[in-house]
C-alpha cells in the first residue's frame, strides 16, 4: 500500500508555496516518513522553523508548530525543549537562516548538545528573496548581491557543527531521498544535538543564473560535488578538494545531553545532591 | 492582607516575585545593572522545578523565554536598555503571536552602551514601542522595593490576561537598592494567580485567534492535542499565514483594541499629599522617592505640593493626569531623561506648559534640586 502522508500533513495548506521541482518537498516527505518509522505521536513533537523558503515547513506538518524570526530557530527551540524535556523538538532552517543571521545560535546549540534535531536545508542561496549570496554560495557563482561573481568564502556547515560540539552530524542530498529519510530518522532518534545538512536544489534562484537551467541540472551539480563518506575517507587530500562527504559524519552516543545535565542542576538546588564539580566531567577544558 | 518582612534588593525581589507567581522558565544574558535578576533565577528556578538558562546573546535569551511560554509555562527575561534594543524583534513576535512574557528592564544610562552602572529612566519611550509595527504595550514601573515584587507579580497576571509581553521597569537605583520591604505572603500570591485562558472543547472547534475584537488569543499549551500555528506573519484564526485583506486589518486592530478597550483593568498610580495640593509634581521610579522627600521640605516652607506617580506607565493613566492638570496650574515633571514622559503628560493634559526637571548624567536627582526648581517656578 502506498505511504499515506496525509496523516502528518495539514492537507488544507497544500499545495505548498515552494517552486515546482524544489527540493524542500523531498525533505518534507523524507521527514514525514522518518517520523512514521519511529512511530512517534505527532502531538509530542514541536517543529520550529525560521525565515526563508524553509520557514514554511512548519505550516505544512501537522504537529505543534512555530514559525520564528529570522535565524532564531534554535534559540526558541531551546526554551521549548528545556521547559518540556520529555517532548521532541525539531528545527528546520535554511543556509542563510542557520549560518548567517542565526550562526551564533547554531554553534551554541551544537555546543550545549541539547536534544534538538536540526535539519539544515542548504540550497546555496537566499532563494525566497531572489538570489542573494549565502554563507554556502560557492565563490565565483553569480548572485544578485554580487553580480560580478561571489568572492565570499564558504562555510562547511558539518565541519562547523562537529567543531562546535554537536554529537550527531550528517549530510545527504535530495537526489537520494531514501538516504535523507534514513539520516533524519537516525538524527531524530539520537539523544543530543543532531545536525543534518541536506543539500537541495534552487534551480530558480541559483541555477538559472549559474548555467543550471532545470532542477535536474542543479541536482547533477550537487551530485558532482558530493561523495559518500566511505569513499571520501579513502581519498587523498588532493582528491577530496571540492567534494563534500555524505552520510553520518560524526556520532558520539556518550556525550552528555543538556536537559539531562540540567536535571542534575535541579537536584543540587533542591538539596538532593552535592554541587557539580569538574570531577563530574571527563572533558576538563 | 497577610504580609512578610523581607530584607533584599529590587532585582532580587523581582526574581522572588517571579518564582512566587509560578514562573517556571528564565532565559537571559548578563547585563548590568539587571544581572542579579538572572543570578537569583538560576537558584530559584531549578529549586522549584523550573529552568533558568544563560543563552549566547540577548536575542537568544528572549527567544528561549518566548519559546518556553509558547509551550505553556510562565516565563520571564530580564535585561537593561541595550538588551531591549537587541530583543526588540522577538518582542514584536510575542506581540504578534500573542505570547505572554514578563520582561524586567533595569534602566541604565543610554543611548548605546551609555552609563552601564549608573541610573537613568531613558527607556520610557522605548518601552512604549520597542518593536516595529502597531500594538499597544503594557509597561509597569516600580517606585519602591516592595513594588519590585508586587509589580512583577502583577505583570505575570497581566501577561496571561492580555496575552502579550509586559514590561516591568526598574531603574538602577531601585534595582540595586537594598533594604526592608513588606511583601504579600507567598500563599496570597499563589491564590491570586490568574492563569491564561484555555480552550477545553473539541479540537476541531478550536480557533485560538478567532476571538472577539477586544479579546486576546486563547493559546492552549503545546503537546495536548490542540494544534495550531505560531507565526510573526499576519495570520488567520488558527494562526496560519494569510494576506487576506479583512483578516489582516482585524488582526492588527484587535492587537491594539484588546488593551485599549480594557485600560481600566491596567490603570495604577499613587497620589501623595494630593488632597490639598496647589503644586503638582509628577515622578515615577526612584525619582518619586526624592520627590516625596522634596514635598515634605516644600510643605514645611509653606508650599502645598503633592505627587502624582504613575505605576502603569503604558497605557498611561491619562484621565487621572488630566483630572489633576485641569485643577492645578503649576505642574512639574521630574525625570532621569529629557522629558520622555513629559510628552505623554502633555498629550494627556492637552497642556504644553508642563515644566520639566531633567537629568541625564547618570546621577540621581536630589530632593534639594527639586525643592530649588519648585521655588523658582
Amino acid at each position: 500500500m502506498a505511504f499515506n502522508y496525509d496523516n502528518y500533513l495539514r492537507v488544507d495548506k497544500m499545495p505548498t508555496l515552494w517552486c515546482w521541482g524544489c527540493g524542500d518537498g523531498v525533505i518534507l516527505k523524507a521527514y514525514i516518513r522518518a517520523i512514521d518509522s519511529l512511530g512517534w505521536n505527532k502531538d509530542d513533537i514541536c517543529l520550529v522553523s525560521g525565515i526563508g523558503c524553509s520557514g514554511r515547513f512548519s505550516s505544512y506538518v501537522d504537529c505543534n508548530t512555530v514559525h520564528t524570526t529570522h535565524g532564531r530557530t534554535i534559540a526558541f527551540a531551546t526554551g521549548i525543549k528545556l521547559a518540556n524535556p520529555d517532548k521532541h523538538v525539531v528545527c528546520v532552517a535554511g543556509d542563510g537562516d542557520a549560518l548567517a543571521i542565526g550562526g551564533n545560535h547554531t554553534i551554541h546549540g551544537c555546543r550545549r548538545n541539547i536534544d534538538i534535531t536540526f535539519i539544515l536545508i542548504n540550497n546555496f542561496i537566499y532563494g525566497l528573496t531572489n538570489s542573494q549570496t549565502s554563507p554556502t554560495t560557492p565563490q565565483g557563482m553569480w548572485t544578485v548581491s554580487q553580480q560580478a561573481g561571489n568572492i565570499d568564502p564558504t562555510f562547511n556547515a558539518c565541519k562547523l557543527a562537529i567543531a562546535a560540539g554537536a554529537s550527531f552530524v550528517g549530510r545527504e542530498k535530495v537526489s537520494d531521498p531514501k538516504k535523507v529519510e534514513k539520516l533524519i530518522a537516525k538524527g531524530l532518534a539520537h539523544k543530543g544535538f543532531s545536525f543534518m545538512e541536506v543539500l537541495s536544489n534552487c534551480h530558480i534562484n541559483l541555477g538559472r543564473k549559474n548555467k543550471m537551467n532545470s532542477a535536474m541540472e542543479n541536482l547533477d551539480w550537487i551530485d558532482s560535488i558530493t561523495v559518500s563518506k566511505t569513499k571520501y575517507d579513502n581519498m587523498s587530500e588532493e582528491e577530496r578538494k571540492n567534494l563534500l562527504p555524505t552520510g553520518v559524519l560524526h556520532e558520539d552516543e556518550n556525550a552528555a545531553e543538556y536537559c539531562e545535565m540540567y536535571e542534575q542542576v535541579k537536584l543540587v538546588h533542591q538539596g538532593k545532591r552535592k554541587t557539580i564539580t569538574q570531577d563530574d566531567f571527563a572533558k576538563k577544558i | 492582607m497577610a504580609t512578610r518582612e523581607v530584607i533584599s534588593s529590587g532585582n532580587e525581589l523581582a526574581a522572588l516575585a517571579a518564582a512566587d507567581a509560578g514562573c517556571k522558565f528564565f532565559g537571559g544574558y548578563p547585563i548590568t545593572p539587571s544581572s542579579e535578576v538572572m543570578h537569583e533565577m538560576s537558584d530559584l528556578m531549578p529549586e522549584r522545578g523550573g529552568a533558568c538558562i544563560q543563552m549566547e546573546d540577548e536575542i537568544a535569551g528572549v527567544a528561549a523565554a518566548i519559546g518556553a511560554s509558547m509551550s505553556g509555562v510562565r516565563s520571564m527575561t530580564a535585561t537593561s536598555g541595550p538588551g531591549i534594543s537587541l530583543k526588540a524583534e522577538n518582542l514584536g513576535l510575542a506581540q504578534m503571536a500573542e505570547v505572554p512574557l514578563v520582561v524586567v528592564n533595569v534602566m541604565r544610562g543610554g543611548p548605546s552602551t551609555g552609563l552601564p552602572t549608573r541610573v537613568s529612566q531613558g527607556d520610557i519611550a522605548q518601552a512604549k514601542n520597542p518593536s516595529h509595527g502597531d500594538y499597544k504595550s503594557i509597561t509597569l514601573c516600580a517606585g519602591n522595593l516592595a513594588e519590585c515584587y508586587t509589580e512583577t507579580v502583577r505583570a505575570f497576571n497581566l501577561a496571561d490576561r492580555f496575552m502579550q509581553p509586559v514590561f516591568v521597569l526598574l531603574d538602577e537605583t531601585i534595582g540595586h537598592m537594598h533594604g526592608k520591604a513588606m511583601l504579600p505572603t507567598e500563599e496570597e500570591v499563589t491564590v491570586g494567580i490568574k492563569p491564561r485562558k484555555e480552550f477545553t472543547g473539541d479540537s476541531s472547534e478550536y480557533h485560538p485567534y478567532g476571538v472577539a475584537q477586544d479579546e486576546p488569543a486563547v493559546l492552549n499549551p503545546m503537546f495536548k492535542g490542540y494544534k495550531y500555528h505560531f507565526t510573526g506573519l499576519h495570520h488567520d484564526k488558527n494562526g496560519f499565514p494569510t494576506e487576506e485583506i479583512e483578516t489582516c486589518r482585524k488582526l492588527i486592530e484587535r492587537l491594539f483594541n484588546k488593551v485599549e478597550a480594557h485600560e481600566e483593568e491596567l490603570e495604577s498610580y499613587e497620589e501623595f499629599m494630593m488632597e490639598d495640593a496647589e503644586f503638582l509634581l509628577i515622578a515615577y521610579g526612584s525619582v518619586s522617592l526624592a520627590a516625596k522627600e522634596a514635598i515634605r521640605h516644600l510643605r514645611a516652607a509653606g508650599i502645598k505640593a503633592g505627587l502624582f506617580r504613575p505605576i502603569t506607565m503604558w497605557p498611561s493613566p491619562a484621565k487621572r493626569i488630566k483630572h489633576w492638570t485641569d485643577k492645578i496650574q503649576k505642574v512639574l515633571i521630574v525625570e532621569l531623561n529629557i522629558g520622555q514622559y513629559r510628552d505623554e503628560i502633555q498629550r494627556a493634559s492637552g497642556r504644553l506648559d508642563i515644566e520639566g526637571l531633567f537629568k541625564v548624567n547618570g546621577r540621581p536627582i536630589s530632593p534639594y534640586e527639586i525643592v530649588e526648581k519648585v521655588k523658582g517656578m
